[in-house]
């Protein structure tokens, strides 16, 4: 089986996540950016498992998702703590540290 | 259907890790079950105990290692199925995170500052300047989490340099990152900025974890393996250049260095370390940075040592570049822990030069190596880090602490004493002989020049120059000038942090007249094992 494709589309995934970190406004919106990554990541990871015929790459992609679960906990609950005391998930309006 | 195999799991060779670990669920256990006025306590009793009865098992793990033989100066093994490397290199690095966990305890513990309370926010769910917020402090709450929280990091931490494959690394990379992300939102005063720099740390971090981790994946898919073993033989087997691999380790490369605070990924650096509680600063800027350059050195020695002329030139250009960033922008700052934030960034670039050097010790592989070298100057960095972040929580007016480097001025001549220590760590940034910096420098310097890396250490010595200005600026601000308007003044800590500046201050006088110990004890450490 060829996984040329699949890895061709986790590039594409990681690409889109990554330039929306960067241009994107609202904290929770470049967080799912950051998930984005992650899973693009593991599309990649069980890509290449397949490729290699072992299990190794799908064993690191469960992983990889009880790490994500883990930060959406410690991110929202940072997120909603900034957000109820701005009244704004913007990162542009977080600019107390400058300089 | 074949039979499962039950994993084997050396428990005495990874004790420390586990005693830790167990610190921190009981902790959490403690906060759950544990009556309010007893929280405190019980939780600075859990944390000093764990770390300091995984400091003697660090100690008994360290004597029990064996020498791998073989013509390599390495000692130690790969225990749990290959995924934590013991070695003279590990074991090095868990006894000074350990020890400087512990220093950093004591000023995480620190009440008296804030009125019986400690430093970190009484109510974290409250919002900041309502009626909620006050009560949270009246009635004394406090957040004893931090103590669970810091344990969760130590662990993390000692796993990230230890770990013998990439998913292990990742793994303890999350684990050291998320619980720092959350101390760092959790100051008792001034919590917009707190918030402000957790959020930036958090969205960074991640961001750069996810760059991290795509590059295990391309690594995985050139080598077949996650082990650094592995893919050190996959690497040493291939000719010509592999796209997955080149773009693998550049990927680890961005994760690695954003954790070590290296340009051109700093930026969050300067305002985590302005947003965080100055215990966490003090805690995240030692600590985190040793373990991420354990984990740093592994990776490229180990996994990428037979590729080390592909990325050679690419660190040649970040240590130049970190050296230069660090030392020039913090001659603007004017506040005292963003200017402590771009030191360590220009620490980090000096690091990077021993790093780049690549010197196994010549012959035999005895001596200053570029490994031994490191380790020294992290653990001398480590210190006075600590160090001076904790004589920062102490400069305080009826706002807090007093960071803005203005306010400073005439400090030394209203506290001589505490003037005079603070000018010494920063002597010790500087360099100046007969500091533990001085020894770092001229051990980092002097690896990399024999790795045949001389045109950097010429750079790495005339950075040092500038940076010697800003220090002595500082210096000069505290001892010979006038206080503007009200002059700051200097609590009075109670007995916590007197500990913490006195050891601190201590261990960076003896690591800079007699080295020799430490020093020896860097270069028995060894090589890693693959």
């Amino acid at each position: 089986m060829n996984t040329d494709h699949y890895l061709t589309l986790s590039a594409l995934l990681f690409t889109i996540g990554a330039v929306g970190v960067l241009v994107r406004r609202n904290a929770i919106v470049v967080f799912m950016c950051v998930e984005l990554m992650l899973n693009a990541s593991n599309l990649a990871l069980v890509s290449f498992s397949r490729a290699h015929g072992q299990l190794d790459g799908q064993v690191a992609a469960f992983f990889v998702m009880v790490v994500a679960a883990a930060e959406v906990v410690v991110g929202l609950a940072i997120i909603v703590a900034i957000f109820r005391s701005r009244r704004s998930a913007s990162v542009d309006d977080a600019s107390l540290l400058k300089y | 259907m074949t039979e499962f195999v039950a994993p084997t799991v050396e428990y005495g060779t990874i004790l420390p890790l586990l005693v830790v670990l167990g610190a921190a669920v009981l902790g959490v256990l403690a906060e759950a079950f544990a009556p309010r006025r007893w929280r405190y306590p019980v939780q600075v009793g859990i944390s000093i105990t764990g770390l300091a009865v995984a400091l003697t098992t660090t100690v008994l793990v360290g004597l029990g290692l064996e020498e791998v033989g073989g013509g390599l100066l390495a000692r130690g093994s790969l225990v749990v199925e290959g995924a934590v490397a013991v070695d003279g290199p590990t074991v090095f690095l868990w006894g000074i995170l350990l020890v400087l966990s512990l220093i950093s305890v004591l000023l995480f513990a620190e009440r008296r500052l804030e009125g019986g309370l400690t430093g970190f926010a009484g109510q974290a769910a409250a919002l900041p300047g309502t009626s909620a917020e006050r009560e949270a402090s009246t009635h004394g709450v406090e957040h004893t989490e931090v103590f669970p929280l810091m344990m969760f990091a130590v662990s993390g931490m000692m796993l990230f340099p230890a770990a013998g494959d990439l998913v292990t690394m990742f793994v303890a990379l999350e684990v050291l990152s998320l619980p720092l992300y959350l101390l760092c939102g959790l100051a008792r005063r001034r919590r917009l900025l707190s918030q402000e720099a957790a959020m930036k740390y958090f969205l960074l971090g991640a961001f750069s974890s996810a760059f991290f981790l795509y590059g295990i994946a391309l690594v995985y898919g050139f080598a077949g393996s996650f082990a650094l073993g592995e893919i050190d033989r996959a690497v040493s087997a291939s000719t010509g250049a592999n796209a997955y691999l080149l773009g693998g380790i550049g990927l680890i490369s961005v994760g690695l260095l954003f954790k070590v605070g290296a340009a051109p990924f700093h930026a969050w650096t300067p305002d985590v370390y302005q947003g965080a509680p100055t215990a966490v600063t003090g805690f995240m800027a030692a600590c985190t940075k040793i373990a991420a350059f354990g984990a740093l050195l592994r990776v490229y020695y180990v996994a990428f040592g037979g590729a080390s002329w592909d990325w050679r030139p690419l660190m040649w250009v970040v240590a130049v570049l970190t050296m230069v960033v660090g030392s020039l922008v913090a001659i603007t700052q004017t506040d005292i822990k963003r200017m402590l934030a771009y030191s360590s960034i220009a620490h980090a670039g000096f690091v990077l030069v021993g790093f780049v050097g690549v010197y196994d010790g010549g012959e035999g592989g005895t001596g200053l190596t570029s490994l031994s070298s490191v380790l020294f100057y992290l653990t001398a960095y480590g210190f006075s880090t600590i160090g001076a972040f904790a004589v920062v929580t102490l400069v305080r007016d009826a706002g807090g602490e007093t960071t803005d480097l203005s306010r400073w001025a005439g400090l030394g001549r209203e506290a001589p004493l505490l003037g005079g220590v603070f000018a010494f760590f920063l002597l010790t940034f500087a360099g100046i002989p007969l500091t533990s910096g001085f020894i770092g420098k001229w051990a980092v310097f002097a690896a990399a020049w024999a790795g045949g890396a001389w045109p950097l250490v010429v750079v790495a010595v005339l950075v040092s120059l500038v940076a010697a200005f800003f220090y002595v600026r500082v210096i000069v601000a505290m001892f010979f000038s006038d206080p503007v308007g009200q002059a700051p003044a200097v609590a009075v800590p109670s007995m916590l942090t007197t500990a913490v500046i006195a050891t601190t201050a201590i261990a960076t006088v003896a690591l800079g007249v007699v080295p020799g110990p430490v020093l020896e004890l860097a270069e028995q450490a060894g090589a890693f094992v693959r």
